[in-house]
């Protein structure tokens, strides 16, 4: 019976590389997700901070957008008490930030002094790519969770995930039409 | 998808060991004239190590100070950092590579370092001041592709093998020529006819040799340069700023100084593209621009799957250029435009001031702004405490 006993012992031992080497993958797969949320976290709390500079910047010269100043003001607080939230609820209120910030951007051509102040360039400046950084860290967190979420769901690592306690992850959507959609700018003061 | 791309991997990997082969074999001809083999694999496998060596441990800062490039942090030129920083995120680069401008007119761009961790992306001053931003991110995204791929310290290890080729190869047909004049006159008195046989084919191998090893190069070196502009387009979702910076740099005819063949696949474009207009398809470190240009151009999405299909499309059916292994069927949207002129960004002009202002404050040079307008750039040996403004004669503190 020597023999029945290798071939247990072997297929056993190969059991247990395959479960290895799969419940490792899941490991590196949902670090890179959290790493990636991470990358989102550090971009928004960037934005917010910037917030409170650009419109202490933009005060002086705008005189008939006090409504369009408020709205991003507020969009922002929203923003920072949801900042614990999970990642849908935090897609959401940040997306509506955006859009604030975006209507604010487009009422600055109106201001010819405005765009030629230095500080208010630099300012802008780090506006955009803050913009860019939080969209591609976006772009990079999906990308991540949805590789995640695909190995936690095939044929085999699906088994190992059920079995350690593996569970999807959230994408970040935006889901407020208003960042999908052009703004909308009035001329009408 | 955003995996190393495994099989492209394997092709190149089969491809360095072809060098490999070349070198050794040339070590095994070298080791004829000495009338000792083992004596010509250990020279060449000893000049392969050495060279290799200095070019792992040294070849960044090499190449970086040939070209006289300035390391520049975020103050010095916000935008450009900002960007390359933006395509950290999108690439999902752990660390943030370095940044160097090269002051010269030319049009180029390149990466080096021996691992993601310790890159550098370098940009000449020309090339800054002539992209806007949406150009700019697709050069800069082709860069830390290059990066991501681990093609820099690929195409680096393998110019390192060319150049041992080029040289075993050089003085080794030199002696070869002479000590085989010279074994004739041996093989005379006592001999066969075969050691001049081998002699002949060891010296016709020599010429050959270097010839095969540039072609297996370039022949990575294509591949992996199609695959960059794929993964740019997939990192900043819109393959015409890419596309539409290749177009500026293929208008301008300037040829980057310090460069030189055995270091041109690591640039953005061949530098040496004004010498050799009509250079084949073998002989090219870079495919044609305006073939890249037209396939960015055709691309329905941003995806890998997208690109693969606007090459065939671009090429007339056939074989693809992306390994079947990271293709998906999946699509990838293209980001919405942006135009230039939108708010915030600069025009060419405003550029090329913001640009040499940087050049200068990173040579040492103060600039004081007078009253009247001039601007007067204070070189770093000016060692008197005040300055006069030649314009209006209003006398500044340095």
């Amino acid at each position: 019976m020597p023999i029945a006993v290798y071939v247990i012992i072997g297929v056993v031992v190969v059991l247990a590389i395959v479960f290895w080497v799969l419940y490792n993958g899941l490991v590196r797969l949902r670090n890179q997700v959290k790493n990636a949320w991470a990358q989102i976290d550090v971009q928004l709390k960037r934005r917010h901070d910037l917030i409170p500079n650009l419109v202490e910047t933009v005060k002086g010269y705008m005189k008939f957008e006090r409504e369009t100043l408020e709205a991003v003001t507020k969009a922002r607080n929203i923003a920072l008490q949801a900042s614990s939230a999970g990642a849908g609820e935090r897609a959401k209120v940040e997306g509506e930030l955006s859009s604030a910030l975006a209507r604010l951007l487009a009422v600055v051509e109106r201001y010819p002094d405005l765009k030629a102040n230095q500080n208010f360039l630099a300012l802008q400046e780090e506006l955009t790519s803050t913009e860019n950084k939080i969209s591609f860290s976006r772009q990079f967190y999906n990308d991540s969770v949805l590789r995640y979420n695909n190995q936690t769901q095939m044929v085999p690592s699906n088994i190992v995930a059920s079995m350690t306690g593996f569970k999807p992850g959230e994408f970040f959507e935006v889901t407020v039409a208003a960042e999908r959609e052009p703004v909308k700018v009035s001329f009408t003061q | 998808m955003w995996e190393q791309i495994r099989s492209n991997q394997i092709r190149s990997v089969v491809l360095t060991i072809g060098m490999g082969v070349l070198l050794i074999l040339i070590g095994y001809f070298l080791g004829l004239a000495f009338d000792s083999v083992v004596a010509g694999l250990v020279i060449a496998i000893l000049v392969w190590a050495i060279l290799s060596l200095i070019g792992y441990f040294q070849g960044d800062s090499i190449l970086l100070s040939m070209h006289g490039a300035k390391k520049i942090g975020p103050d010095d030129h916000p935008r450009l950092y900002n960007v390359v920083e933006e395509m950290k995120i999108a690439s999902g680069l752990e660390k943030m590579p370095d940044i160097y401008i090269i002051d010269d007119p030319a049009l180029n761009a390149f990466a080096t370092g021996r691992d993601p961790n310790r890159a550098s992306v370098a940009i000449t001053s020309g090339l800054l001041q002539k992209l806007n931003r949406d150009e700019l991110q697709g050069v800069i995204a082709h860069e830390i592709s290059h990066i991501k791929n681990r093609d820099v310290l690929l195409m680096a290890m393998c110019s390192v093998l060319l150049g041992t080729i080029v040289i075993l190869a050089y003085y080794g047909s030199r002696f070869l020529f002479f000590s085989g004049a010279g074994s004739r006159r041996s093989s005379s008195r006592g001999g066969g006819g075969g050691n001049i046989i081998i002699l002949v084919v060891a010296l016709v191998f020599m010429i050959l040799a270097p010839i095969f090893a540039q072609l297996i190069y370039f022949a990575i070196s294509r591949r992996r340069e199609y695959l960059a502009d794929a993964s740019g387009a997939l990192y900043t979702r819109y393959p015409e700023g890419l596309a539409s910076a290749l177009e500026k740099i293929g208008l301008s005819t300037g040829q980057l100084k310090a460069a030189n063949k055995a270091t041109a696949p690591m640039y953005i474009v061949n530098p040496f593209r004004g010498k050799s207009l009509q250079a084949s398809d073998l002989t090219s470190t870079h495919p044609p621009l305006s073939e890249r240009i037209r396939i960015l151009r055709a691309m329905a999405g941003a995806s890998f799957n997208e690109y693969d299909q606007a090459y065939r499309q671009v090429h007339g059916g056939g074989q693809g250029v992306i390994p079947a292994a990271s293709l998906t069927a999946e699509t990838v949207p293209v980001r919405t435009l942006r135009l230039e002129g939108e708010t915030g960004e600069l025009n060419e002009i405003q550029r090329a001031r913001e640009t040499s202002d940087v050049m200068w404050r990173l040579s040492n040079y103060k600039t004081i702004a007078c009253n009247c307008g001039a601007r007067l750039r204070v070189p770093p040996q000016f060692k008197q405490p005040q300055i006069k403004c030649p314009h209006c004669g209003r006398t500044h503190q340095v």
